[in-house]
């Protein structure tokens, strides 16, 4: 991966964010002002992307979607590495019972796709933005407990763990200091590239109706309805779904940069 | 004899997991807010008879102390009854096995494709300045691209566009070919781009070196050396694949109209038809479990040096 | 006429040159040997002979010809043909230069399947043949199994039967014994000068001057990408001509070198007498998974005293080292501190025990610049945060380094520099004793021979005891006062260095001793 493309995904995020908090700098339409006038226009100079099938500015909404498909992605984030991390943290520092208990039970979450998984909480909570980030973060909880718990055994049988122990320095002094510092590193890494498929996992919930509901804004749930007028008005089906593409490749290639260089490879 | 007692645990551990599984799913129709009774036969929404919730605490012991009900729960799971469905009205396993044909269909075209596609590009661009670059930005393309989007992104262009494939259905081999590329394309794009890494690193190994000081040409070294290590990460990724091939058959199959399992749980969790969506998620289990016990088994025979370790 | 030919070659990695203008001949039956340290370019010279520089090298050459054949102007398939036919190449390191995922016989087969027309049956009666040769028993049992069943010296063997295979004309050798037991050691050596008779070629790669000395008919030095200076061994190793050379010569610890210092050859200033006992092992043991490690090691270590515990790997030495050091738990005996036990959680003696390790990167945290790293050593130690800078710049001047390093990461740090302050953090707590596991054999030897010296200076000013564990039996003679062979997880002899080193008694040690590479030989 070269510098420029790195920066490019970098500005990416950066556009991303602000859209995010202040959607009105790029775009001066309502997403949700309906015009049956000008239902599923061609992108013209009134409506860069088009319109649906309400006459909503697709644009506008892609816009005003930001928010709550980043939401999505991070906020299962938040969710998994909150839990995953305090359990993956119990089963690399506690006792054999502890990780042994804690360790089964992931391997029993690890054989639920991710997607099943959440559809089982859906099933359970019902559907809804707040739901989905719920479901698609227990999902992720398994795995995350895993990581964490790997990047502190690693750590924790480290060769300046030892170092800082022969020194004389008190166990929980070792972890807070060395353990906990150098293992947090490349989890934060990994869950950078981890809000990407999380992102793309709750918008596929809204895709099959469960997660944000319409007609709030949000690109998975725009490309559910844009499949039905998929022969008529490709532009409708095209852009939402780009922008999920590219925010997940620059959220990846952000990522991937970051563990390279945190590994002191050249990105 | 150390394979055989690896096997064994191996399957030890896959009878736990499932074990775990099936306790899961019981916890999930005990802790679900309001009457279990009413949980089995779809929430709050459905507003069964009286009768009906009686009959239904009658079948499933809900009146009996949690750990006989527990017992209750795992010997119908271990005999292969997962329930019946709220809103079909039929056992579970019968309304799963209906259509499971078609899924497996898909998903094994799915996995084959996708497989090939990852290990031949990875074998093709590995370690080669030219074009590692373009299948690198092409993998991550791929990988991030959200299946129900490629699958939009294909029906607009090859059936409404071109013509070539149906937009929907499942019926021949030409309505196999758009859900397959879908489904497999994400799942090559990951599989590839770890696969090329690996190889990469292999292929800096002094073994690699040693392989080439004795007269052996590139392809060789790649294929004969380099391929065999490199396949490691990919049968560590049996989780992810799996996973991905389940979760996407759902999405898919729901983009695709067609008939299939994923589908199917699509309309349960609509209709919160807990016993079908716990049914699916149970199968689901299995699969995984199934798979890893498999792809242990083709680990023995690529890394030598586990049968020593099991 | 000479077999190889190179003149003037010069080799870059995109805009950094590596080798710049090195010319060499090597005859027919003739064996040289390339010697220097990390970073001069030798591997890498060796390696063009081959083709395999890797991608992204620039090769350019005045001559650069193997029996009369411009290299340069070589294509794949023509190198294809030299590469284990007409050269073959044994890489450094066996474990990792013998696919782990195929039998050993397939990896020698896999040669004569390239270069020969043999069936699958002869080829299979080849390699016993040529594993035979090379001295590896029962070569049926060897050929069916993996690299990793094979130990250190059988696997270097195979490999060099593999480079064999072909029937080569030249053998190049890249640090063929670097990492072997001296036993082992010496027998490759013996089965290389064996390869010499047979009238083939040698190019011998190595960091060591003591290992080429008996195989090597000439020397040629190298430094920084060039070649400084060569001659016939005898000439560059009894009377070097390059400042380079002599420098390197002198720094090569061993029994005459005791009491001089190895960086300039003056001697040392007097030793401080030996104090009171510091440390005491009464008969220790321990078992991992019911196979014993160490057993009823007992030994005593006092002020101002260095005692060298040597032995090949699994011997036992480092097991011995951590119980000393009270991160192992001993399974029977015990380890006193000036007279009392280890005690868990006494703050007091764990300070009072010091380690420096073989990887120092490894020892710090790679978020630590020097500065925390002496910091939390001093911190522990119960210095004020006020003393704490004052009193780091003195430890980093006590170890050659100046106040300009607080600021720096060991991770930019060289390995002689990242060791300095590997021993400063060591003493930052004023221990009693500092037990140094292999402390430098990852250096170079110009920068062993600096921390060899150091040890010995930072001994002088503050009487600290080392107890000092290391497999190369030249640094042991010249750095310490007594010495403890372990083999198997036990002691088989101890007492001063002087008496073990010239009158071994236990048969073993006889071995050990007559297999240390000597300069002399040559």
């Amino acid at each position: 991966m070269n510098r420029i493309g790195v920066w490019l995904a970098a500005a990416v995020l950066a556009v991303l964010v602000l859209a995010a908090l202040v959607p009105g700098l790029f775009t001066g339409q309502d997403p949700l002002a309906v015009d049956s006038d000008a239902t599923l226009q061609a992108p013209s100079a009134a409506h860069l992307l088009g319109t649906d099938e309400n006459g909503r500015d697709v644009l506008a909404r892609i816009v005003h979607g930001t928010r709550a498909s980043l939401l999505l992605g991070f906020g299962a984030i938040v969710v998994a590495l909150v839990f995953g991390g305090l359990l993956g943290l119990a089963a690399g520092l506690g006792n054999r019972l502890v990780e042994n208990v804690i360790m089964r039970l992931s391997d029993v979450g690890m054989a639920f796709p991710e997607l099943l998984l959440a559809l089982v909480v859906i099933t359970v909570a019902g559907g809804g933005t707040a739901n989905a980030i719920l479901a698609i973060g227990v999902a992720n909880i398994p795995s995350y407990a895993r990581l964490v718990r790997a990047q502190t055994l690693a750590i924790r049988r480290a060769s300046y763990v030892e170092a800082a122990y022969a020194l004389g320095l008190p166990g929980p002094r070792v972890i807070l200091r060395h353990v906990l510092p150098n293992a947090a590193k490349p989890v934060l890494i990994l869950a950078t590239i981890g809000v990407g498929t999380a992102l793309v996992a709750g918008s596929a919930l809204s895709f099959l109706g469960l997660g944000t509901p319409p007609p709030e804004p949000e690109w998975g749930s725009m490309l559910s309805t844009a499949r039905n007028f998929i022969s008529r008005a490709w532009w409708y089906g095209v852009f939402p779904g780009l922008a999920i593409t590219l925010t997940v490749v620059s959220v990846t290639v952000v990522g991937r940069a970051l563990r390279l260089r945190s590994e002191g490879r050249t990105g | 004899m150390k394979t055989l007692k690896f096997i064994g645990w191996r399957l030890l551990a896959g009878v736990g997991v499932l074990w775990g599984a099936a306790t899961l799913t019981f916890l999930v129709v005990h802790f679900t807010p309001g009457d279990p009774a009413e949980a089995v036969v779809g929430g709050e929404g459905a507003a069964p008879t009286p009768e009906v919730l009686a009959q239904v605490r009658a079948e499933y012991g809900l009146d009996r102390p949690w750990y006989e009900q527990y017992a209750a729960h795992l010997w119908r799971i271990a005999r292969g009854d997962f329930g019946t469905s709220y809103r079909l009205h039929t056992p579970v396993t019968r309304a799963i096995g209906e259509q499971a044909a078609a899924t497996v269909e898909l998903a094994a075209a799915a996995a084959v494709t996708g497989l090939l596609l990852a290990i031949v590009v990875a074998l093709a661009t590995a370690g080669r300045r030219r074009w590692r670059g373009l299948a690198s930005a092409v993998e991550l393309v791929a990988a991030s691209t959200p299946t129900f989007w490629l699958g939009i992104v294909l029906l607009t262009v090859f059936s409404f566009g071109l013509r070539l494939f149906p937009s929907t259905g499942g019926q021949g081999v030409a309505s196999l070919v758009l859900p397959a590329l879908c489904l497999a394309l994400p799942i090559a794009g990951v599989l590839g781009h770890v696969l090329r890494e690996a190889l990469e690193e292999v292929l800096e190994e002094p073994f690699i070196v040693s392989a080439r000081a004795r007269g052996l040409g590139d392809t060789a070294v790649r294929l004969r050396h380099a391929l065999r290590h490199a396949l490691t990460p990919l049968v560590t990724m049996t989780g992810f694949w799996v996973g991905a091939l389940l979760g996407g058959a759902v999405v898919t199959e729901t983009l695709f109209t067609r008939q299939g399992i994923g589908r199917l749980l699509v309309s349960a969790v609509n209709a919160k038809d807990l016993p079908l969506v716990l049914g699916v998620v149970l199968l689901s289990a299995l699969v995984y479990v199934l798979v890893n016990l498999l792809v242990d088994l083709l680990y023995l025979l690529i890394d030598p040096r586990l049968k020593e370790a099991a | 006429m000479s077999l190889v030919k190179v003149d003037d070659l010069r080799v870059a990695f995109g805009a950094t040159p590596v080798v710049h203008g090195v010319s060499f001949e090597i005859g027919a039956g003739e064996c040289l040997a390339l010697v220097g340290e990390s970073g001069s370019g030798k591997s890498v010279t060796a390696r063009t002979l081959v083709g395999l520089t890797g991608g992204g090298a620039r090769v350019t050459a005045g001559e650069l010809t193997f029996d009369g054949q411009d290299l340069t102007r070589l294509r794949e398939r023509g190198w294809r043909r030299l590469r284990g036919g007409r050269i073959g190449f044994v890489l450094q390191d066996a474990l990792v230069s013998l696919d782990p995922l195929r039998k050993v016989g397939k990896e020698i087969e896999e040669v004569l399947a390239a270069h020969t027309d043999l069936s699958g049956a002869a080829r299979k009666s080849r390699v016993r043949e040529l594993l035979t040769s090379v001295g590896v028993p029962e070569p049926e049992l060897r050929a069916g199994q993996l690299p990793q069943e094979l130990s250190g010296g059988l696997r270097q063997r195979a490999l060099i039967a593999a480079a064999l295979a072909g029937d080569p004309e030249l053998i190049i050798a890249d640090e063929p014994t670097t990492a072997l037991d001296v036993t082992i050691q010496a027998q490759v050596l013996g089965l290389l000068a064996g390869i010499k008779a047979e009238g083939r070629s040698l190019l011998v790669i190595s960091h060591d001057l003591a290992v080429v000395a008996r195989l090597a008919d000439r020397v040629a030095v190298m430094k920084d990408g060039v070649i400084v200076e060569q001659g016939p061994a005898a000439q560059v190793l009894r009377q070097p001509a390059h400042d380079y050379t002599r420098r390197l010569l002198r720094a090569i610890p061993a029994e005459h070198t005791k009491g001089t210092r190895l960086s300039d050859g003056t001697p040392s200033a007097p030793r401080r007498a030996p104090g009171k006992v510091v440390l005491r092992a009464e008969g220790i043991g321990k078992s991992f998974g019911g196979r014993p490690a160490v057993e009823d090691v007992s030994f005593t270590l006092h002020a101002a005293e260095t005692l060298g515990i040597v032995g090949e790997s699994g011997s036992g030495k480092t097991t011995t080292a951590r119980i000393a050091l009270g991160l192992t738990s001993p399974g029977t005996g015990a380890v006193e501190i000036h007279g009392r036990p280890w005690t868990r959680g006494d703050r007091a003696q764990r300070r009072d025990v010091q380690v420096v390790y073989q990887d120092t990167l490894a020892s710090f945290d790679p978020r630590y610049t020097v500065a925390k790293v002496l910091a939390e050593a001093l911190a522990v130690a119960g210095v004020p945060r006020a003393r704490r800078r004052e009193r780091s710049v003195e430890l980093l001047e006590l170890v050659g380094l100046g106040a300009g390093y607080l600021e720096r990461r060991p991770l930019k740090l060289s390995g002689g520099q990242r060791q300095r302050v590997a021993i400063a953090r060591a003493l930052a707590p004023s221990p009693s004793v500092i037990v140094c596991d292999e402390p430098v054999s990852a250096l170079d030897v110009s920068v062993q021979a600096q921390v060899l010296d150091l040890l010995e200076d930072v001994q002088r000013e503050t009487g600290v005891a080392y107890l000092f564990i290391s497999h190369d039996l030249g640094v042991v003679h010249h750095l310490c006062d007594r010495v403890l062979v372990m083999k198997d997880g036990g002691v088989v002899e101890e007492g001063p260095v002087g008496t073990v080193f010239r009158e071994p008694a236990h048969p073993y040690t006889k071995e050990l001793v007559a297999a240390i590479p000597r300069l002399a030989a040559a």
